[in-house]
């Protein structure tokens, strides 16, 4: 039985990356897109998007499931780049000072977001994604009112015509793609930010470190089973608010990698789909509400935006509209959401009746009673 | 008592709560390298011990306890279960804690892992130490070798028979250097035969090096086995405390169940005659948490009061829940040769079939609703009584006559203390709220009723007159019973017969006359010797 039980097995637990690996291999013939030209925006947005992924791991680690809590940090970083801007510091000093700033803002939000989910255990991905959008309310009052207002904004170039409030897209002239252009090293056709995968690549060390650490073991303990952990004296609601707090932190720096690269912001919604598009891609990358790892992410980041760029093309080509892929692109995001998620309730229900069957004999109850007989 | 060398002394115990004593006078010494075999029933007292013994919050929060637990002859006071695990104490739950995700060596070291510091721990702190694996591994190795079993400190427990999970918890138990005294409550319930006898080699390896065990277990072939002194609790006193020496397993289940007032029986079982066989349960398993039931199978005639009784985890209550598809289910329920469709609350419902269940205020009763609400809600729904239809059916509005007219009869024939029948039910008593769940089943006019525990947690008066109502309900309209309880008096007082269930399975069915050593014996897995009282189980 076991050759075709893995294969199914291996099916059912990689649906998701399948469907997703099926979809696009249909859809780049299509897109009539040459393959340099994907290569080069597979690498730009790896270097883009990975950080903001990564952001996503210690929270699944620690069992409080999709950090949809992470535009919190995301906020945090663009206040950062907001002043930045506003105080004239340009290049890689500029990124450095908006991470300055936005890191203790990230510390702060975190904290108050990881206080709130220990109340809500059990429910922490929805409450997250309530949060955000209260911190958001927060967020808009600071940047519409308060900066001119109470916070002095010098360079009128960011101001609303009124006077206060910041504009509506701000120009990151002053900073754009300062650290991916740090060392643009080019192989062939193609140009690779290497400093920006560089910082990457460290945070992968650090996480890898971390896991090995004993606020990292403690982290997993408690991911695992929170009412072990709390009788074995793990502080556990402390660990888990440190892995929200990490987590925006990570998110505020991953936020401003991702803006230096776009090189403007929409100041009143950057922050909207960050966690929407970060969650997509760990999902689509293999990770499931309890389980992620590094690979998850960087295949996951590649697959999304793949199809991201093929689509609005395929669309164009398919159905004489660019919009339709545009929306198809919206769909496909949501979708492996929904799908991840409920595939993983299932999988929980299976492994239940698995356990079932082990603890009852094979197929409950009726062969045990033939053999009592 | 107080005795020298006694690394536990326990003198004069006792323990109330809310005016309910739960533990009298107990008293007790433990030496070094001894293993102590606690025996008692359910609600004898066993949990309330432990708890005390390892300075549980809710003893203190309950106004503490009378006497004194000493240790090393020093008078200890727990705050909390962590300053017992400092004093030496390691407790083994029944229920694992172990990480699943987690390998062997790491759940034996879990929160007490070796550490190498690492450069962020000046501006973080030591949680920022990495940790030392080859350090952990060596000290599991070492509590496991303590053990003198073979375990795999790289298997994640997930992947674990439950036997190595015993293991697992019981090497990190002995992990902590100062543990001097280890209590297993029921460790042996999950394992196999051949596993069970592994476990009480390794225990007698560590009593062998001078761990005091407290060992409690169902199962007295163990007891008999390994202790070096036996303490029965019942009703919250010690019965026996006495050296394990040429004793048998029936003096002690006769201890342990004891009461030697004889049974009140009313009933004989004279005179009363039985249809057919009406229901037939074969190979039946139940996934209830706690109280799960493996492979039971028994039939029962028409007209008869059924009991099951039974430790409380053994599976009793599971029985019910199951056959009514409360929980899933699988095997076969064949009634009035019809099969019973399992895992469908509303099929079996509407068989005729109903139930009282022992989970009064989450199951039984809509707490916030009426007396006449809830008496009339299963009937109202399942069978369409008390409402009245116009537009041919199209319209359903309840019969407020009809359910008034049936709530007065019941508080009238139950006696139901209440202020009227439009009170709400979470205001009345335990013995008033039952009498409602009974009212509640009956109002169905039910054909076959389970009715599980219904005694718990009501007093003494109300005891009895749920017990008439049941034995008169069933004398007058000849409704079969199937009355499950932990209450052994209560069950052979008004039984026909009694099926003991132990893990899972039904140990055997008896006459309600037999010994009670016999009742006693079945409990702990053991088929008694005098079989001429035991009826021969239906299959």
């Amino acid at each position: 039985m076991s050759g075709k039980y893995t294969v199914k097995r291996f099916l059912s637990e990689n649906a998701v990356i399948i469907t997703f690996i099926v979809i696009t291999v249909i859809a780049i013939p299509s897109s009539q897109l040459s393959a340099n030209y994907i290569i080069q925006e597979m690498i730009t947005r790896l270097g883009r998007n990975s950080f903001l992924v990564l952001a996503l791991l210690l929270p699944i680690y620690a069992g409080m499931g999709l950090n949809f809590g992470m535009s919190l940090g995301a906020m945090a970083g663009q206040v950062g780049l907001i002043l930045a801007v506003n105080w004239r510091i340009s290049g890689i000093e500029g990124l450095l000072f908006a991470a300055l700033v936005g890191t203790p803002i990230a510390v702060v939000v975190g904290w108050i977001c990881g206080s709130i989910l220990n109340r809500a255990k059990g429910r922490e991905m929805v409450t997250s994604y309530m949060l955000a959008f209260f911190i958001n309310g927060i967020y808009q009052f600071v940047v519409l009112y308060v900066m001119g207002m109470v916070i002095p904004i010098r360079s009128p170039a960011i101001l609303l015509s009124r006077g206060y409030g910041i504009r509506n897209t701000l120009n990151l002239e002053s900073v754009r793609q300062s650290l991916d252009t740090a060392w643009m090293l080019t192989i062939g056709p193609f140009s690779v930010p290497v400093v920006t995968f560089l910082v990457i690549a460290s945070l992968c060390l650090f996480i890898v470190w971390f896991k090995r650490t004993k606020l990292g073991q403690d982290m997993r303990a408690v991911g695992y089973d929170m009412v072990v952990a709390e009788a074995a004296g793990i502080p556990v609601d402390r660990t888990r608010a440190i892995s929200i707090v990490v987590s925006t932190v990570l998110a505020c720096l991953g936020q401003i990698i991702f803006l230096q690269n776009m090189g403007n912001m929409a100041t009143y919604n950057a922050h909207d789909q960050t966690s929407f598009f970060a969650v997509a891609a760990i999902l689509v990358g293999g990770a499931s509400v309890k389980k992620a790892s590094l690979p998850n992410v960087f295949i996951g980041v590649v697959l999304l935006h793949l199809l991201f760029v093929i689509s609005p093309r395929a669309g164009q080509n398919f159905f004489g509209s660019a919009m339709i892929g545009e929306y198809f692109r919206q769909f496909i995001g949501y979708g492996a959401i929904a799908l991840s998620l409920v595939l993983y309730a299932s999988k929980a229900r299976r492994e239940a009746v698995r356990v079932r069957e082990v603890q009852y004999g094979h197929g409950g109850g009726k062969k045990a009673a033939g053999e009592a007989r | 008592m107080g005795q020298e060398d006694a690394l536990l002394s326990i003198e004069h115990l006792s323990k109330e709560y809310y005016g309910n004593i739960v533990l009298r006078d107990v008293s007790f010494d433990l030496k070094a390298g001894e293993i102590l075999g606690l025996v008692g029933e359910n609600g004898a007292g066993k949990t309330t011990l432990m708890s005390v013994l390892f300075g549980m919050t809710v003893i203190s929060e309950t106004g503490g306890y009378k006497g004194s637990v000493r240790i090393d002859g020093e008078e200890a006071k727990f705050g909390s279960p962590f300053d017992a695990l400092d004093a030496g104490l390691g407790m083994v739950h029944q229920e694992f804690s172990l990480i699943p995700g987690f390998s062997t060596m790491e759940n034996i070291v879990l929160n007490r892992e070796t550490m190498k510091a690492s450069l962020l721990n000046d501006v973080f702190g030591d949680r920022m130490s990495l940790l030392d694996r080859a350090a952990m591994r060596q000290r599991a190795a070492s509590a496991i070798s303590k053990l003198g079993v073979t375990l795999d400190t790289d298997m994640l427990v997930a992947d674990m028979p439950v036997g190595h999970k015993e293991f697992t918890e019981i090497a990190r138990e002995i992990n902590r250097e100062k543990t001097r005294l280890l209590i297993l409550d029921e460790p042996t319930a999950v394992l196999t035969e051949s596993e069970a006898k592994i476990l009480l080699k390794a225990l007698r390896n560590l009593a062998g090096q001078g761990i005091a065990i407290i060992f409690i277990s169902h199962r007295l072939q163990e007891i008999v086995e390994i202790a070096d002194r036996i303490v029965v609790l019942r009703d919250g006193t010690v019965v026996k405390d006495t050296v394990n020496e040429s004793l048998s397993i029936k003096d002690i289940a006769s201890w342990m169940v004891g009461r030697s007032v004889s049974v009140d029986r009313k009933q004989d079982g004279a005179g009363r005659s039985f249809g057919e066989d009406i229901l037939q349960v074969d190979g039946l398993w139940v996934d209830m948490p706690g109280e799960p039931v493996c492979d039971v199978s028994f039939s029962v005639r028409s007209g008869e009061i059924f009991g099951i009784g039974g430790l409380a985890g053994q599976g009793k209550v599971g029985i019910p829940n199951g056959i009514m598809g409360l929980f899933p289910a699988g095997g076969s329920v064949r009634y009035r040769k019809k099969e019973v469709p399992l895992n469908s609350p509303r099929a079996v419902l509407e068989m005729g079939i109903a139930s009282v269940s022992e989970d009064r205020r989450g199951v039984g009763l809509l707490l916030d609703e009426s007396l006449e609400w809830n008496i009339a809600f299963t009937a109202m729904q399942i069978q369409e009584k008390y409402l009245k239809f116009r537009l041919g059916g199209l319209i359903k509005y309840r019969d407020e006559a009809g359910m008034r007219a049936l709530t007065a009869e019941y508080i009238d024939l139950l006696d139901i203390k209440c202020t009227s029948p439009k009170q709400k039910v979470k205001q009345l008593s335990g013995g008033n709220q039952q009498k409602i769940c009974l009212a509640k089943a009956f109002a169905m006019k039910p054909d076959l009723l389970f009715v599980s525990e219904p005694t718990r947690g009501i007093d003494v008066g109300a005891k009895k007159l749920v017990l008439d109502t049941l034995r008169r309900y069933n004398a007058e309209n000849g409704t079969t019973i199937v009355m499950i309880s932990s209450e052994l008096d209560e069950l052979r007082s008004i039984c026909d017969r009694v099926a003991i269930v132990n893990e899972g399975r039904i140990a055997g069915i008896l006459q309600p006359s037999a010994d009670v050593a016999d009742f006693g014996l079945m409990m702990s897995g053991v088929a008694p010797e005098s079989s001429d009282a035991q009826e021969t189980a239906h299959v």
